[in-house]
This record gives C-alpha cells, structure tokens and sequence, in this order.
C-alpha cells in the first residue's frame, strides 16, 4: 500500500499528509513532484492543501494543466481512489473530477477552527470506516471553502449521495453546509477539512485516522 | 557654518532632505570618501545611515543588554540569533516590525513584515516552524482602526497562511495613542536543518556572488529611509515605499534556500530586506572584510530603465544574495530555477574592500564598504538626570485617590458588572477574531494553539529528514509580550516587568526561558522625554534579562513611532519594548493549560499573597482597571520582584514537571478578578473563590484587580494534593502560596472577602462578553482590501 502526495511548489500540507500517513499510521508515501508522470505503483493520490501555483488566478485554476494531474485524471477514471483536501478539492473541482466550485467564504476571511462534521458515507470508499450519521471533528483551514454548484444539479448530488461530508455549524457559507463530494463511481473524494491534521493525538485528535487507513484493509 | 565639503553635480539640500540625512552625514560622508558622493552612493548612505539599518539613536543603549550565555550560539548581528536545544537541535529566533508600511497600507505592509522575518530566519539555514505577532492599534470605535486592524490581520493571514508556517501565538493591545501608528511586529522560529549556520560575511577573493529569488523592481524605494522618520497625513503618498508580497514565490525560496544550503556550496548568504542591495553587499563585504563588485546589467529586473539609485534601494521583496564556491554556481541556479525562481551571477567577491556597482559597463559607485558599514554615524542624546515632569506627576498618584470600593462595588457598579466591562476591554478580550484568520495547525506540530495556555507549544519535529517521521517529546514555546501601559508610566519598571510576564507566560506551560528577541516600538528619541523613555526602558529589559537569565539574542529598533496631528501637535505612540521569547519544553507530555481541568481541584495563587498589608509590589495603579473604570492612565506601576520571580517561576516549572499542577495562568491585565474568569472561560468550569478580608474594607478592588507581584493561579488535583503540598513546605517562605478555593462543576465564578459576597457570574456570562467583545466593534468596519 503505497499513498502518492502530488507536489506543487505552492503545496504546504504535503508533508503533514506524509506525517499522517506514515508517522502516524505507517502507510507508506512517495511524492509526486507536479512535473512528474509517473503514477506507477501507486495505489491511491492525494492531492493535499496548499495554494497550488500561488492561486491568483482562482484556486486550482493553473494547477489543472499540471503534468502529474493528466496522470491523475486517468488514475481516476480507472478507478484508482484520489482524495484531494482543501486546495486538492478546489484542484478536484477545476479539473472536472468532480462537481461545483470553491469560492471566497461568505464572511471573506480566513477561517483556521475546528468543525464539527456529519457523515454520510454511501458508496465513498474513502469513508467507509465510518458509520452513517457519525459526528466527526476535523480542523479547517482555508479562505475559499464556499461550496456552490448549479441549483439544478445539488438535487442530483443529493440523491446519488455524493454529499458524504456536512458542517453541523456551516463555517463558510457552502451551500447545504456541504463540506465534502464523492464522485458516483466512489472513489474521488474532494473535502475542504483536513482529516491528515486529525490522524495525531497529540495536535489534533484522531477522527481523520479512519479516512486515511481506508485503503489499509 | 558653510561646509568646507566639496560640492555635488545635484542639488544638495533637496537630496539631503530625500535620504534623511544631515549637512554633518554629508560632510562625514565626503570625508570618508574624499570626494563628493555621487547621487546612488549618496542614496546608499541615506539607507545604510538610518536608524532602521544603524541603530544611529540607540546603538549605545543596545550594548548594556546581556548577550551571552551557555545556550547562546548566534547573538546580536546576524540575520537572527541561535539557541542550542541540546539533542543536536538548535532554533533561530527574531522580531521585527513593520510599522509605517502597515500605517500607510495595512494589508501589504503587514504581509511584507511576515515575509521579511521569515528570510531571517531560512537565510541561517532554518525552516521556519512558526510565527507570532504582537500588534497595537487605537480604540475601535474609530473605524480607521477598524480598517487597519481588518488589513493587518489579513495580510498576516495572507502571507502566512499561504507560505505554510503556522501562526500559533500573538497579543493585540489598543490604546489611542497607537491611532495612525498601528504597531505589527512580527516573530519567527526556526529549526536548523544545516550542519553550519550560514553566516553573511563574504569570504573567498573572486568566488561569484549569486542573486536569487525574486526580480527586482522599483517598489519599496526607501523604505529604510521612511521606516525612520514620523508619519504624517502626507505619509499616504509615501504607499510607493510599500513593498508587495509574493508568499508563494518565498515558499519555494525556503525550500530551495534550504536545498542549496544543505550542499555546502553557499558560503554566506544574506537576505535583501531594508535598503535592499545596499546592504547585503555592503553588510556581506563588511562583515566579511572583503569587497563586493556587483553588475546592475546582469540583476534580473521587472522593469526597463531603471537607474543604479533605483536599483540600488529597491525593496522588492523574496531576493537574496549569496557567495558560491566557484564552480558550483551552475548546479545552484538549477535548483532555483526548478522552484521558478530567478538565480543569476550577478558579481563576484573582491580582496580590496570595497562595494563596486557597474551600469552600462561603468562605474555606477563605489564606496568602501567599510564607510559604509562600519563607525556609522551615533546620534548622541542627553539622558535626563531625573524623570520628565509629567511622569513625576503621573507617581503622586495613589490609591486613595479613587473612592471607597466596598463589597457592593464601586461607582454604582457591582463587582460583577466590573469583572464584566474588563472582560469586554478588546486588549483583554478574546482575540479568537484575530488568531481564527491564521493557520495556526500546519506542519502539523502546534501542540498549543492560540488561546489553551499561557505560551504557544510547538513540537520539535523536524519537518524532513532525520526524525522527520517519529514523534518528538520536546517542544519549544513561544510568547510575545509588553504592558505597554505600565512602560508608558515608568520605562524601566516596564521593561522589566516585559521580560517578566514573558517568563512567567512560559513558566506557566511549563517550558524553561531560554532567550529573548527584542522590538523596541518607541517616539522620537530627539525630544528629551523620548530618549529617556528609550534608555529607561533597555535599561529594565537589561537589568530583567540578566536576572532572569534570558539573554537578548537580538531584534529590532523602530523609533519616530508618532503622528503629526491636522493641527500640528505630535502625538507620540505609548513606549513599547515588545519583548519574544523562546522556551524549551522537555517532555510534551507534561504540559500545562490555563483551563481548569476537574470540579473540586483546589486553586491557589502564587506570588505576592493577597491583602495582608500594603505590598509595593502590587498595585492598582497603571492597571486595566483604573483606565477602563476611572478612565485614567495614571499612577507608578509597581517593581517587579525579580528574585520572586525567579522563585515562582522555578516552582511552577518544576511542579509541572513533576505532573502536579492540573492548570496554570498568570495575573496581567485585570488582576486575579480576570485570571480566574479566563481559567473559567477557557474550561467552562466555574470557581468559588473565598479571598482573605483584607486590611482595608473600602479598597476591595485591590483585591480582585490590583496587578504585579509575581502571581500565577494554579489548580491542583486531590490525587496531587500531597505532594504539592510538600513542595509549599519545602520552599516555605520562598514560595509564597495561599489557597483561594476549589474549581466547581457548578458553572459560575463566585468570589467573596470574609463573609462578604463580592461577585457571582454564569460562565455563560463570562464567555459571551468576553467573545464578543472584539467581533462586535469589528462589525461596523469596512471589509479587507484583499
């Protein structure tokens, strides 16, 4: 079992993903430099928070054209399992892996707190150590977590069960407190908390572990 | 007098004026070169002269601070001063402020601040592992305060949320002496993860001097010079001396600063922040005893036409110069430009010492760097004999002055209501609005985050390579701290007492002071009170750190903090020796929280015991108290006790080591009457708190408000009752200790005095004033710029 953790010169969480994984879990990473290619031997990507190519633009708008993210996209649509967290969901969301977009939070600032989460696992295969309607706490971290998608589409999203993670206290604004998406197929996952900060008890608790070692077992 | 100097090719005065500099700077400068100086060299003395780069004003008083000691690497002169951790570790640390560029544009002035800490920091070879801030800004019910303190905060956030270090600790004061010249001072930490310390002197006659980072542009033209003169409302059109942020571009500057550092190729290397390529090279060449030549035509540039003085005093920001072993300079660059960062051979290291600029292939300047650098110029200023009139006035205040406190308050208010107006004062209020903008949780190591104790924990786990991947049991902690009130009323008692809430604050988590950075906030030192209140001030910082012992490592002098008001009048900002200081935590698994931990642990406060007689070294003078109920900012702040400081601080220390203590939390702003409403706030426990009668039934707020005296309010469970109480009957009177009461499961602080009720407050109560207090005057502001 091998994590690749995708490296942009903007990414600053891409190690705390490798503390996660392998000091607190003993998964074993390897990291995807952006201009890299090669995926081989890889059994899941995480794609982790940071501000990508310095996100001017829009979050994750530059970060699409990167070279590892073609790699990605076709990891994906064969099924291989990608989480992107915060900055990875905005990347997630630009590249067309999933639904909807990221904006500025509703009160415009940055917010940095621990959330309170409902989930709703379905068919997510990231979480299905987790039992339906479990209540979670995962620290937030970002400044365009606002989750928004065509009116007409959140009905769809809603019944395939694709809005597998909630806010009970919505933080930012997202439309249906929605605070992460699986895609239909399970196994892209985009959230804007960060479960790799909730895997050590000594700094954040332990409620992430479960997400991470999904692919353990 | 007419100068004999000789005469320059453009106009003198209008020149003079523009660098700062005086007709003595100038007839110095052309002694020292023989010769008139041309335009860009006169420009790079103006920058190379100013109080931000030579500490013109305060330099004599810098030399009496202690700065040595057995866990002293770096001192004072250098990029940032080094602490050994033991274990093979070893932390940079530095302050430093950014005060006009936040007055004039707050976003970016604040975020530039944040970016140049940082490069003094990875520019030793340390990645950073955290930032603090200490910020001051007027009353909030002006909403230019509201505007500055929304752009402050999201530049902080901006820059340091983006370049990946955590934000883990800060204080935030108000006062309206602060309205127009809000304070930001920023603090770095880093961890070394090179063998050597990279150091800024040149070395190697003819090995090439390699400029990377950024391109250079003509932002931030003399911010030096602007940094060290007073702001006024024609200070807007000043916003050019601005610099703009690109923390992105700084993030690839650590990791690839870092990478080229680890080969060894770098033999010295020096960050451009103030008066930009002036002084690396003058300070590289000086430092170095060696000479710089340096070619304008090869420096990359964001714009065309620039001239050498433009060049010469960009502060554009994320560059910095390094000395190469020749021949490596290729596979360096590399490494840069993998990051998408600039990297040329811009020069090379000469025998003579000398700074030599070329343009167009000619000579732009060239002027010894020791001229320069070395012997700069001291403004030298007569110290008052005995203190200004004002403040002697301000010392014939006294407590009896106030009127009668019995137990049913004072004033027509209930001591209830009083705890509850100092909990609503935004310098004592929550500061959650500030500190929930910035990352304080990445690099995945912030143990105590802003708000759960006394002092932000951060663990000492290197974020790559040996031990990268293994918990660490040892964190270092980090505190900023300065009652900028009590310096304002007595400097020297406040830079003491600086030095001591910042121990005590580490004390309290239970981390061992090792060394202190400095950021001395103060008026002009050209008016008699100014300079006094500058030499009393490092005066008390000396005398503190040496008791204490917590060496200064070195910081930052920022003077001329004034405005000139629409009418003329010069409003001067309070003194403020901003004092940061690190602490080594030895076993993460004993820390301690200010929170109260469980219903029936009993309280007991440390320090100056209360209400037995009249004690000068607790007061109410100088205290929150007295300026947010009596509105006045009055009376002599009492001396601190340094040997009970020693006293207390060692105790707690050692009792936290030994697991004894449940929570800690020192007594600052609002006296025991706060201390214990946070303990309640933070847990959501309550306390029933039975306090001595005190000797003088009608001055009952010395109880409950009264500041100094060393004190910290501690918990201590039944299961440690015995062991504690061993501790209190070994130290006897060293240790002075009284029991106040027990942490109660019933959610409501209540204190009496005797069989007097004094106060009882819901926590509910306690937490929703003091949440509240910050965001609601923050409401009516204007939204952040960026």
């Amino acid at each position: 079992m091998t994590l690749g953790i995708v490296v942009f010169p903007g990414s600053n969480c891409d190690r705390d993903v490798q503390w996660a994984a392998e000091g607190c879990l003993g998964i074993s990473s390897r990291f995807l430099w952006h201009e890299d290619r090669d995926l081989s031997g890889l059994d899941a990507v995480v794609i982790p928070g940071g501000f990508s190519y310095g996100d001017y633009l829009r979050c994750g708008a530059i970060a699409r054209f990167a070279p590892v993210l073609q790699e990605v996209v076709r990891f994906a649509e064969a099924g291989g399992p990608v989480l992107g967290i915060c900055n990875g969901f905005q990347v997630l969301t630009e590249l067309g892996l999933l639904p909807g977009a990221l904006t500025r939070n509703e009160h415009l600032h940055f917010v940095c707190e621990t959330s309170e989460l409902t989930v709703q696992p379905g068919s997510c295969r990231w979480l299905k150590g987790y039992s339906n309607g479990e209540l979670l706490r995962f620290p937030i971290a970002h400044g365009e977590g606002r989750y928004q998608i065509e009116a007409d589409q959140l009905p769809v999203l809603e019944a395939n069960g694709q809005v597998v993670l909630r806010y009970r206290h919505n933080p930012n604004g997202s439309v249906a407190d929605v605070a992460g998406i699986c895609n239909p197929a399970g196994n892209v996952l985009g959230l804007m908390p960060h479960p790799e900060r909730a895997c050590d008890p000594a700094t954040g608790g332990i409620d992430g572990q479960r997400l991470l070692a999904a692919l353990l077992g | 007098m007419p100068s004999s100097a000789p005469q320059p090719d453009y106009p003198l005065d209008a020149a003079l004026k523009k660098e700062n500099l005086s007709r003595a700077d100038y007839d110095e400068i052309c002694r020292r070169l023989g010769r008139a100086p041309n335009r860009a060299e006169l420009g790079m003395f103006g920058v190379m002269w100013s109080e931000h780069c030579c500490y013109r004003n305060s330099r004599p008083l810098l030399a009496g601070f202690p700065t040595s000691g057995p866990r002293i690497l770096v001192g004072p002169g250098e990029n940032a001063g080094v602490v050994d951790l033991g274990e093979g570790q070893r932390l940079a640390f530095k302050i430093e402020s950014h005060n006009h560029p936040s007055a004039v544009e707050p976003f970016q002035g604040a975020a530039t601040g944040v970016g140049g800490i940082l490069r003094d920091i990875f520019t030793m070879g340390a990645r950073p592992i955290a930032l603090l801030n200490a910020l001051r800004f007027g009353p909030l019910d002006d909403p230019r305060n509201v505007g500055l303190m929304e752009g402050v905060v999201a530049g902080i956030a901006h820059y340091g949320n983006c370049v990946g270090v955590p934000t883990v600790g800060g204080e935030v004061a108000f006062d309206p002496s602060y309205s127009g010249n809000p304070l930001v001072n920023a603090m770095a930490l880093g961890l070394m993860e090179t063998d050597q310390i990279v150091c800024s002197g040149a070395e190697g006659v003819g090995y090439p001097v390699v400029y990377v980072g950024s391109t250079t542009g003509r932002d931030g033209m003399g911010g030096a010079s602007f940094a060290s003169a007073e702001l006024t409302e024609a200070s807007l059109d000043d916003r050019p001396a601005v610099q703009v942020g690109d923390p992105f571009l700084e993030k690839g500057l650590i990791e690839a600063c870092l990478e080229a550092f680890q080969t060894g190729d770098v033999v010295a290397a020096q960050d451009m922040g103030a008066a930009g390529l002036t002084c690396s090279c003058s300070e590289m060449a000086a430092k170095g005893g060696l000479g710089i030549e340096l070619d304008l035509d090869r420096v990359p540039a964001r714009e065309q036409g620039m001239t050498a003085y433009e060049f010469l005093l960009s502060e554009s920001q994320e560059r910095m110069l390094f000395v190469v072993r020749p021949g490596r300079e290729d596979a360096l660059m590399a490494r840069f430009s993998r990051w998408g960062l600039q990297a040329a051979v811009v020069g090379r290291v000469l025998q003579e010492n000398v700074v030599r600029v070329l343009q167009h292939g000619q000579v732009a300047a060239e002027v010894p760097a020791s001229a320069l650098a070395d012997d700069t110029p001291i403004n030298h200023h007569e110290l008052l004999a005995e203190p200004p009139a004002a403040i002697q006035a301000h010392w014939r205040w006294s407590e009896s002055d106030l009127p009668t406190a019995g137990a049913a308050g004072i004033n027509g208010l209930s001591w209830s209501e009083v705890l509850l107006a100092l909990l609503d004062d935004p310098t004592i209020a929550s500061k959650r609005w500030v500190y929930r903008q910035y990352d304080h949780q990445v690099q995945a190591n912030t143990v105590v985050p802003p708000g759960g104790a006394d002092a932000a924990v951060v663990r000492l786990r290197p974020q790559q390579g040996e031990g990268s991947l293994s918990a660490a049991k040892r964190g270092v902690a980090a505190v900023v701290d300065c009652p900028n009130r009590w310096v304002a009323l007595d400097p020297e008692r406040g830079g003491m007492a600086a030095v001591a809430e910042a121990a005590r604050n580490l004390s309290c988590v239970g981390a061992e002071p090792l060394a202190i950075t400095d950021n001395l906030n103060f008026p002009s030192p050209e008016t008699p009170t100014g300079y006094w209140q500058l030499a009393m001030a490092c005066r008390g910082l000396s005398v503190a750190c040496t008791a204490l012992g917590t060496p200064v490592t070195g910081g930052n002098v920022s003077l001329y903090n004034e405005t000139r008001l629409p009418d003329g009048a010069m409003q001067p900002i309070h003194p403020t020796p901003v004092v940061g200081m690190v602490g080594l935590v030895h076993d993460l698994g004993r820390l301690c929280g200010l929170a109260w931990r469980e219903p029936g642990d009993a309280i007991w406060l440390l320090g100056v015991p209360l209400a037995e007689a009249r004690d000068p070294r607790v007061s109410l003078a100088a205290t929150s108290y007295l300026e947010r109920l009596h509105g006045q900012v009055t009376g002599r702040p009492p001396l601190t006790d340094l040997d009970l400081e020693t006293a207390v601080q060692a105790a707690v220390r050692s009792a936290i080591a030994g697991g004894l203590l449940a929570s800690a939390h020192d007594l600052s702003d609002g006296g025991l009457g706060v201390a214990a409403a946070e303990c309640c706030i933070a847990s959501g426990l309550g306390a029933s708190l039975d306090l001595p009668s005190p000797a003088d039934a009608h001055r009952l707020d010395r109880l409950l408000f009264a500041e100094g005296g060393a004190r910290i309010l501690v918990s201590v469970s039944a299961a440690q009752a015995g062991a504690w109480q061993q501790v209190l009957d070994a130290a006897a009177a060293a240790l002075p200790a009284q029991r106040l009461g027990v942490v109660s499961a019933d959610p409501t602080l209540a204190i009496r005095a005797g069989d007097q009720e004094l106060l009882q407050v819901p926590v509910s109560r306690l937490v929703s004033v003091f949440e509240q207090a910050i965001p609601r005057r923050m409401a009516s502001g204007i939204p952040p710029t960026a």
